[in-house]
C-alpha cells in the first residue's frame, strides 16, 4: 500500500508531560484520514510535529517512504502539507485574492501580476464547487466563506496534504454539509486529507480511516465504515461513553431568574443588540438560548451578569431586583457565569490553577483572614475541586493555567461556578471545543444541577445540544426572541428556519 | 547532575542570573565609552566604577546607601505599578512633590515634638506623592486615557509647580536652595553613624546616610507581602494580568486601577522625603527646570530587580553604587559629561534584564533539547 505521509514511532516530551508516546500515522493518498482523541490526547503536538513547528524526540516522517526532516513550516510547505487552523489566519481588510496569495505573490520587475492568480483562483474554486469571490473583502464574507478562502490558500500553493484542525467548529448546520461535500471532493481529486475532530457525526460522514489517540498514546487505526461511533468513542475515552443524553422528567417550580423588556445597546451598530427582551428561567428547568452566533447571544449575558450596562428593563432573582446591582453582588445572589470566552473573561491566565479556582472565594471567610489569603486552605480547596471534577494538569495546583489544554480550563470554571451552588447557572457555549467525554461530563453536571433544583440559562450554537439537553427553547433572532419551543415538539429544521429569521412566533413572557 | 540541571531551569536562578548577565553587559559598555573617551586610563577608570563606594571607604558606603534609599522608593513604585498592569513614568513628579511636601512640613510644623515631626513629614511626603498620581489614576479609570502620557505631563507639572511652592514658602535666597528643615525634622541615624564614618584626625567625618534605608527595607518587605499574601495584592495583580476577567470576578477594577496609581505615587513621593530630611549636609531642592532624575532611575532600578520589591532592594543599592563610583572617576581625566554617559550607559544597558529574562531560559532550554537529540 501506498501513504503519502507516514509520520512512524513518533515521540514529543514536554517538562513533566509526554506529549506523543510512540505514535503512527500513515495516511493513504486520496483518503480522508480523521484524528480522534480527547482534548489533552496530543492531536496537536502531532500536528505541529508534521508542520515543523516541534522536533520529535524520536521517530520518523516519511513522505512517499523516503524520510524526511521537517525543521519549520516552510519545509513543511514544500513538501506540500497545508493546514486550515482552527483560528484563521486571514488579513481582514485584505480580499480574498490578496489573502490566497500572500507571500506567494506572482511580480513582474517588483510590480504585482494579479491577474494570472485571479485565473487560477477562479479555476481551482470552480474545480472544487467552492464558490468564492477573489473581490470581496474577508470582513464582510461569512464564516464559513472564509475557511474555503483558507483551502483555497492550499490549493493555490498545489498542496497535497491538507491538514483541517477542527474545522467545524465555527460553522452552522448547512456550512458543516457544504464543508463535508468539498472535503470529499477535494479527496475525489486525489488530495489525502487530515481531519482532526472531536465530532463522531462527522467522521462517519466522510472519513475512510481513523486514528485515535489516548493521553499521548496510539490506540489504534480502524476501518470508519465497519466501526460503530459508540466502539469509537471508547476508544478514545477509554470506557464506555453515553452519547443520548440521560434527563429524568421534572416539574419546573418558582421563577428563578425573570428578565422584563430588557434593552442592551450594541457597541457595533446604531440597532440594538438586544431589543425589548422578557423571559423566565424557573427553578429544575434548562432554558437554552438558540440562535446563530451574533444575534444578540452575547450581549443579553453581559446585561444579566452586569458585564455590561442594560439601556432600560429590569432583571430579577428570586423576585429581587437586580438591575442596579454590581458584578460582585450578583454573583453573591446566586448566580454563576461560565463566559463564552474563556481566555477573555473566565481566567486569569498567568495565575496558577489554585488561583484561579478561588477567583471567586477569595474574600470569603475561610479563604481570608483579616485581608490575608489563607493559601493553605485554598490549596486544599483547589486540590478537593481538582479530585472532585477531574481537572487534569502538569504540576497540580501550582500549574500556571496558561499552559493547561483547552479541556481542563473550561474544567477548571466549571469547577470553580458549579462549586458556587449557584441559584442561576448562566453557561454559555460550555462545551465549544471540548471532547465527547468532557461535553458528555459537562452535560451531566448542568442536568445534576437541574435535578437538584436549580435554574439553568444555557447559551448554545450547537444545535445537537439545544435538542437534547434543554427543556425549553428559545429561539434569538438579530436580537429579539422568536420562538418559545419544546425541544420534543419541534423538528432540527423547524428549529433552523426560526433561527434564519424566516419563521417566528410571538413570545410573552 | 540532575540537580544542577534543575536549578539551571528554575526560575530563580534565571531571574537572578539575567541580571547579573544584564549588569555585565552593562558594564561592557561603559568600559567602551571609557576606552574611546580615553583609552589610556581606561582600565583605571572601569576599577573605580566598580569599586564605587569604596574609594571613599565608610563614608562613600554611606553616601551609597543615602543615594540608594530614593532609588528603592521609586524603583518600587514603578515596579508595584508594573505588577498591577500600569506604567507609572511619573515617579519623578510625585517625587519631587513629595519632597517640597516634607520640607515644608520639616521647616514650618516646628511646634511638633522630634520623632513626630519627621514622621508627619514622611506621611506629608507620601500623601502628596499620592495624590500626585490620584490624578492620572482617575483619568486611566474612567476616561481611559494612558497613564503613560499623563504621568509624563504630571512629571512637569510637578517640577514647575514644587519650584515655585519652593520659592514662595522655603526658600534660602542666600544659597538659591530650599531652607534646612528643623532639627527635630532630620532622620535620626540610628546606629549608622557608629559604622558609616571616615576618620578625620580625632573626629569623624559622618556619611549622611539616615534611618531612611530601614524605612526604605521595610517600605520594600511590606510592598512585597501586599501583593503576595494579601487579597489587596490578589486583586490588584489580577487587575493587572486580565482586567476584563477581574471584572467579571466582581472585582471593582476601576477603582484598583486608582489604587494603584496611588500606592504607586505614595512610594515614590515617601522617596522625596526620605531623601531630603537629611540636615544641612544633605540635599535641598535646587530651583531649576530640571526633573528629579531619582524619579526616572526608578525604571531601571524596577527593570533590573524584575519588579520583585526584594529584587528592588539590591538593583536599587546597585545603582547607587555605580553612580557613586562614577563620581570618583572625576579623580582621572574624564569630563563630567562622559561620567554622566558611562553611568548611564551602565544603568540603562542593565535594565535590559527583562528582556534577557524571557531570552535566556529560552536558549537554555533549546541547548537542553539539542543535546538530548544528540544523544538518542
Amino acid at each position: 500500500m501506498e501513504y503519502i505521509i507516514e509520520m512512524l514511532n513518533i515521540t514529543k516530551e514536554f517538562p513533566g508531560i509526554i506529549a506523543n508516546d510512540d505514535i503512527t500515522l500513515q495516511l493513504k493518498k486520496g483518503e480522508i484520514h480523521a484524528l480522534l482523541g480527547e482534548n489533552g490526547a496530543g492531536k496537536s503536538t502531532l500536528m505541529s510535529v508534521l508542520f515543523g513547528m516541534y522536533q520529535p524526540e524520536k521517530g520518523v516522517i516519511k513522505k512517499n517512504g523516503q524520510e524526511v526532516k521537517i525543521n519549520d513550516p516552510n519545509d513543511a510547505n514544500a513538501l506540500g502539507i497545508g493546514m486550515v487552523h482552527q483560528h484563521f489566519k486571514l488579513v481582514h481588510n485584505f480580499t480574498v485574492l490578496q489573502n490566497i496569495i500572500l507571500g506567494v505573490e506572482t511580480t513582474k520587475n517588483g510590480i504585482l501580476k494579479m491577474g494570472e492568480a485571479r485565473e487560477k483562483i477562479i479555476a481551482l474554486s470552480e474545480k472544487y464547487g467552492l464558490m468564492v469571490d477573489p473581490e470581496a473583502k474577508v470582513e464582510d464574507i461569512t464564516v464559513g466563506m472564509q475557511q474555503r478562502v483558507e483551502i483555497l490558500k492550499m490549493l493555490y500553493r498545489d498542496n497535497e496534504i491538507l491538514i483541517f484542525d477542527e474545522p467545524t467548529a465555527v460553522l452552522t448546520p448547512q456550512e458543516i454539509e457544504e464543508l463535508m461535500k468539498i472535503m470529499k471532493g477535494l479527496a475525489a481529486e486525489g488530495k489525502s486529507i487530515l481531519f482532526i475532530t472531536h465530532k463522531l457525526n462527522e467522521i462517519k460522514a466522510v472519513a475512510n480511516r481513523c486514528t485515535v489517540l489516548r493521553k499521548g498514546k496510539y490506540i489504534g487505526t480502524i476501518d470508519v465504515a465497519s466501526t460503530s461511533k459508540e466502539e469509537m468513542s471508547e476508544m478514545m475515552v477509554g470506557r464506555k461513553v453515553d452519547l443520548t443524553v440521560q434527563k429524568k422528567p421534572i416539574e419546573p417550580g418558582n421563577v428563578v431568574l425573570e428578565v422584563k423588556n430588557m434593552i442592551v445597546k450594541s457597541k457595533h451598530h446604531s440597532k440594538n443588540a438586544v431589543n425589548n427582551v422578557s423571559f423566565q428561567v424557573r427553578k429544575g428547568e434548562i432554558v437554552c438560548i438558540a440562535g446563530i452566533d451574533g444575534n444578540g447571544q452575547s450581549e443579553l449575558v453581559y446585561g444579566l451578569t452586569g458585564l455590561s450596562q442594560v439601556e432600560s428593563g429590569e432583571i430579577f432573582i428570586n423576585g429581587q431586583n437586580i438591575t442596579k446591582e454590581s458584578i460582585r453582588k450578583r454573583n453573591l445572589d446566586g448566580l454563576s457565569h461560565i463566559p463564552e470566552d474563556r481566555h477573555k473573561d473566565g481566567l486569569i491566565l498567568d495565575y496558577n490553577l489554585t488561583e484561579n479556582l478561588i477567583l471567586k472565594n477569595y474574600f470569603k471567610p475561610g479563604f481570608q483572614k483579616g485581608s490575608f489569603i489563607n493559601f493553605k486552605k485554598s490549596r486544599e480547596y483547589a486540590e478537593k475541586l481538582i479530585e472532585q471534577f477531574d481537572i487534569r494538569s502538569g504540576q497540580g495546583t501550582k500549574t500556571m493555567v496558561r499552559s493547561m489544554s483547552g479541556g481542563n480550563q473550561q474544567k477548571a470554571i466549571i469547577a470553580r461556578e458549579l462549586d458556587l451552588d449557584p441559584e442561576i447557572l448562566i453557561a454559555v457555549q460550555p462545551t465549544r471545543g471540548l471532547d465527547v467525554g468532557a461535553i458528555e461530563y459537562i452535560h451531566k453536571q448542568l442536568i445534576e444541577k437541574r435535578d437538584e433544583g436549580k435554574a439553568v440559562l444555557l447559551v448554545s450554537l450547537e444545535l445537537d445540544e439545544v435538542m437534547n439537553v434543554s427543556d425549553r427553547i428559545l429561539v434569538i433572532y438579530e436580537g429579539e426572541l422568536v420562538a418559545d419551543v419544546d425541544p420534543k415538539e419541534i423538528t432540527m429544521n423547524e428549529l433552523g428556519l426560526y433561527m434564519a429569521g424566516s419563521k417566528r412566533n410571538e413570545v410573552t413572557a | 547532575m540532575e540537580r544542577i540541571k534543575r536549578i539551571l531551569v528554575s526560575d530563580g536562578f534565571n531571574n537572578a542570573m539575567s541580571s547579573i548577565f544584564a549588569i555585565l553587559i552593562g558594564l561592557l559598555f561603559g568600559f567602551i565609552i571609557l576606552l574611546i573617551s580615553n583609552p589610556s586610563q581606561a582600565v583605571e577608570g572601569l576599577g573605580i566604577i566598580l569599586k564605587g563606594g569604596f574609594s571613599a571607604e565608610g563614608k562613600g558606603m554611606g553616601q551609597v546607601l543615602y543615594f540608594a534609599t530614593p532609588l528603592i522608593l521609586t524603583g518600587l513604585s514603578v515596579g508595584f505599578a508594573f505588577k498591577t498592569g500600569l506604567f507609572n513614568i511619573g515617579a519623578a513628579g510625585q517625587f519631587i512633590m513629595g519632597a517640597f511636601a516634607a520640607i515644608y512640613v520639616g521647616v514650618h510644623w516646628t511646634f511638633l515634638p522630634a520623632p513626630l515631626h519627621w514622621i508627619a513629614a514622611l506621611l506629608a511626603a507620601a500623601v502628596v506623592g499620592g495624590l500626585w498620581a490620584l490624578i492620572p489614576g482617575l483619568m486611566k479609570a474612567y476616561l481611559n486615557v494612558n497613564e503613560v502620557i499623563s504621568t509624563i505631563m504630571m512629571n512637569y507639572i510637578g517640577m514647575y509647580m514644587a519650584n515655585y511652592l519652593v520659592k514662595l514658602t522655603v526658600y534660602d535666597r542666600l544659597r538659591a536652595q530650599s531652607l534646612d528643615v528643623a532639627n527635630t525634622c532630620v532622620l535620626p541615624k540610628m546606629g549608622l553613624d557608629h559604622i558609616f564614618y571616615n576618620s578625620l584626625g580625632g573626629g569623624k567625618d559622618l556619611s549622611t546616610v539616615n534611618c531612611g534605608i530601614y524605612i526604605a527595607v521595610i517600605i520594600a518587605i511590606v510592598i512585597y507581602i501586599l501583593l503576595n499574601k494579601t487579597t489587596f495584592g490578589y486583586e490588584l495583580k489580577a487587575c493587572g494580568y486580565n482586567a476584563d476577567a477581574s471584572r467579571y470576578a466582581g472585582i471593582n477594577e476601576k477603582r484598583n486601577v486608582v489604587l494603584s496609581m496611588v500606592i504607586a505615587g505614595a512610594l515614590s513621593g515617601l522617596g522625596g522625603g526620605l531623601l531630603y530630611l537629611s540636615g544641612a549636609g544633605g540635599r535641598h531642592i535646587k530651583v531649576v527646570d530640571v526633573l528629579a532624575s531619582e524619579g526616572f532611575n526608578g525604571i531601571p532600578v524596577a527593570l533590573l530587580g524584575l519588579s520583585n520589591p526584594i529584587g528592588i532592594i539590591f538593583s536599587g543599592i546597585f545603582i547607587s553604587y555605580i553612580t557613586e563610583g562614577g563620581n570618583y572617576l572625576q579623580s582621572l581625566n574624564y569630563a563630567p559629561e562622559i561620567i554622566q554617559m558611562i553611568i548611564a550607559c551602565i544603568i540603562y544597558f542593565s535594565a535590559f534584564a527583562l528582556i534577557l529574562r524571557k531570552i535566556i531560559p529560552g536558549i537554555l532550554k533549546r541547548r537542553a533539547e539539542n543535546k538530548k537529540g544528540g544523544e538518542k
